[in-house]
């Protein structure tokens, strides 16, 4: 009896989130298969002639090739920061949480400050042109790690409460000094939340828009979604060709999900609820 | 590095022990200061630095080269303009509405994906792949989406016989539909924290619940409301920060039009820097940053407060 209520508001939940859900994803794909003509309808409706994959191609070959160059620029974004995020704020949470301390209020201080404040752009431009890193990517590298260690130190201060210190000192009555007790004892053991920051810093810098329309303007080293917010201005009557970019932006997130579903999930959910 | 730093480190701080006294080598040795050296300067100088240097240009005529010292006319400036003053209000506005139907959305929706349906694990993934998806992304869909003749939304309610508002041409209304998209992409986060907050409430609540004959509506609001209290506070947190300095999607649908109604402080900064005006544009950092903080640390206190008590 009760699992007629549960089919039936289920079913109701699956319509509904459909509408909602996914229809704005069908539409995505739809209009990135139409042609040209079609596509300007802006019509929730079976492409009459599919070519998807023809407008794929022209979505990576328009502006010499700017989406190709964009994606490899996105890609050494993301992977250099995701592993010095990763390296740097197990490295930090480690101390704060097993050195206690003064060090360990001003690490506190410095990670609420830096979730709360939001970063000051001009001077940080300023800054970076002093050091000459304006405009450039590992300018852009620096301010994506600046940012993102607070969030990533919480998750890794949380993780670690939970390994005994017992661990640490075995390692260090073996002899071992505190850079190998470090890499070949603590990070090896912080394996799952390793994975989830990896993931979830993954997701936040491949999508940040306003750090790369800041830091690294101009049309040199452009980064996935500031290159997606150019083609709008590009492709204003060539919807085919927007929706073609848009659905290729949004494939490796879509990827990842398929494969991480439940760790991505876990992950933000563990993440934010207080560390 | 050598293991010599540590050595000297510890020798500061117990200073009552010899250096290589075994004991205090195993309360400090292994967890060296000088691990935080490279974090600490690539956060001091990316982030703590130039929010320091805001406070002071805030109040310059600044072109990157020169600064000429004008007090307070910035901000004069920035409350003296209707503009500017509009994007205050509607960061409030933004932040506050996308933050709170978040809190309640969120819920419902962890309520019901927490309860005894069918399809559970593909209702949460569909509620939640939206906050994986680029923010521009979405932004220029929906702009699409919500075109006032020709857009999928309009036309799904003339079919049923509504005539479908100016959603992003409407200056009353360009706020709210950003909003209300800025809520689809989030939710899903609300939710999923809201259903890790549900599940662990051990299940001797809701026995001791129905054995006291406790209505459905009695258990979730006096049992598992405020037991997820953590899981709110978070999501609030969490939603409001973000809303208050969100930029990314009001950038990708408006730019803040149509003229200024659906400015915020973020796009105002952007706006100000784009046109030269530096100083400006960091007194609405140092603006954006005061918001926040008022806005935040007592808020932050009280909910982690409720909570130890």
């Amino acid at each position: 009896m009760r699992n007629v209520r549960g089919v039936i508001g289920g079913g109701v939940a699956i319509i509904v989130t459909g509408i909602f859900f996914l229809i704005p994803f069908a539409f995505i794909l739809l209009t990135a298969a139409k042609d040209k003509t079609e596509s300007a309808l802006l019509e929730f409706s079976w492409p009459k002639n599919f070519v998807l994959f023809e407008n794929l191609q022209a979505a990576f070959v328009a502006r010499d090739y700017l989406m190709i160059i964009a994606f490899f620029n996105s890609l050494v974004l993301t992977v250099v920061s995701v592993a010095a995020l990763v390296i740097f704020s197990a490295m930090v949470a480690y101390i704060w949480q097993r050195r206690g301390g003064r060090s360990a209020g001003f690490v506190n201080a410095a990670v609420l400050l830096g979730l709360i404040v939001p970063p000051a752009i001009v001077p940080t431009v300023f800054v970076l042109q002093k050091l000459g890193l304006f405009k450039t990517m590992p300018g852009l590298i620096f301010i994506e790690i600046a940012y993102g260690l607070p969030f990533c130190i919480l998750l890794f201060r949380a993780f670690l409460a939970g390994i005994p210190r017992e661990l640490d000192e075995a390692a260090l009555v073996d002899g071992a000094g505190p850079m190998s007790i470090f890499f070949r004892v603590i990070l090896p053991v912080m394996k799952s939340v390793i994975v989830t920051v990896t993931i979830l810093q993954t997701v936040f810098i491949y999508n940040d828009f306003q750090n790369p329309l800041y830091f690294l303007p101009g049309s040199g080293a452009p980064t996935i979604q500031t290159t997606l917010m150019g083609f709008q201005s590009q492709f204003l009557t060539q919807y085919h060709l927007l929706f073609a970019t848009i659905l290729l932006v949004t494939l490796p997130p879509l990827i990842m999900f398929i494969f991480f579903n439940r760790k991505i999930v876990e992950g933000m959910a563990a993440g934010s609820v207080k560390g | 590095m050598t293991h010599t730093a540590p050595l000297t480190n510890q020798a500061g701080t117990a200073r009552t022990r010899p250096p290589r006294a075994g004991r205090s080598r195993r309360r400090t040795g292994p967890y060296p200061l000088y691990f935080l050296l490279v974090p600490a300067v690539i956060y001091g100088v990316f982030f703590a630095l130039p929010t320091l240097l805001s406070f002071y240009y805030s109040f310059t005529r600044w072109d990157l080269f020169t600064a000429t010292w004008i007090g307070v006319d910035n901000y004069r400036a920035f409350f003296g303009e209707q503009a500017l003053v509009t994007g205050l209000r509607n960061t409030l506005v933004f932040g506050v509405l996308t933050s709170g139907a978040k809190v309640v959305l969120g819920f419902l929706l962890a309520l019901m994906l927490t309860s005894k349906i069918i399809a559970r694990g593909y209702l949460r993934s569909v509620i939640f792949f939206p906050v994986l998806v680029s923010t521009i992304g979405v932004g220029l869909t929906f702009t699409i989406l919500m075109n006032p003749e020709r857009g999928l939304i309009n036309q799904a309610l003339g079919t049923i016989g509504v005539a479908g508002p100016g959603w992003l041409t409407d200056p009353a209304l360009a706020l709210i539909s950003v909003a209300l998209v800025d809520i689809w992409k989030g939710v899903g986060l609300a939710t999923v924290i809201f259903i890790a907050g549900l599940v662990s409430i051990p299940t001797e609540y809701y026995e001791a619940a129905a054995l006291d004959g406790a209505s459905k509506f009695q258990i979730v609001r006096n049992v598992m409301l405020p037991l997820c209290r953590p899981a709110t506070a978070s999501v609030i947190t969490l939603s409001l920060i973000g809303g208050l300095r969100s930029f990314d999607l009001i950038w990708a649908m408006t730019k803040g039009g149509p003229g200024f109604a659906s400015d915020v402080i973020a796009s105002v900064i952007y706006k100000q820097y784009q046109a030269g005006f530096y100083g400006l544009s960091t007194a609405g950092s140092v603006v954006l940053f005061l918001l926040v903080t008022i806005i935040m640390v007592p808020l932050t206190w009280w909910l982690n407060r409720g909570e130890d008590n």
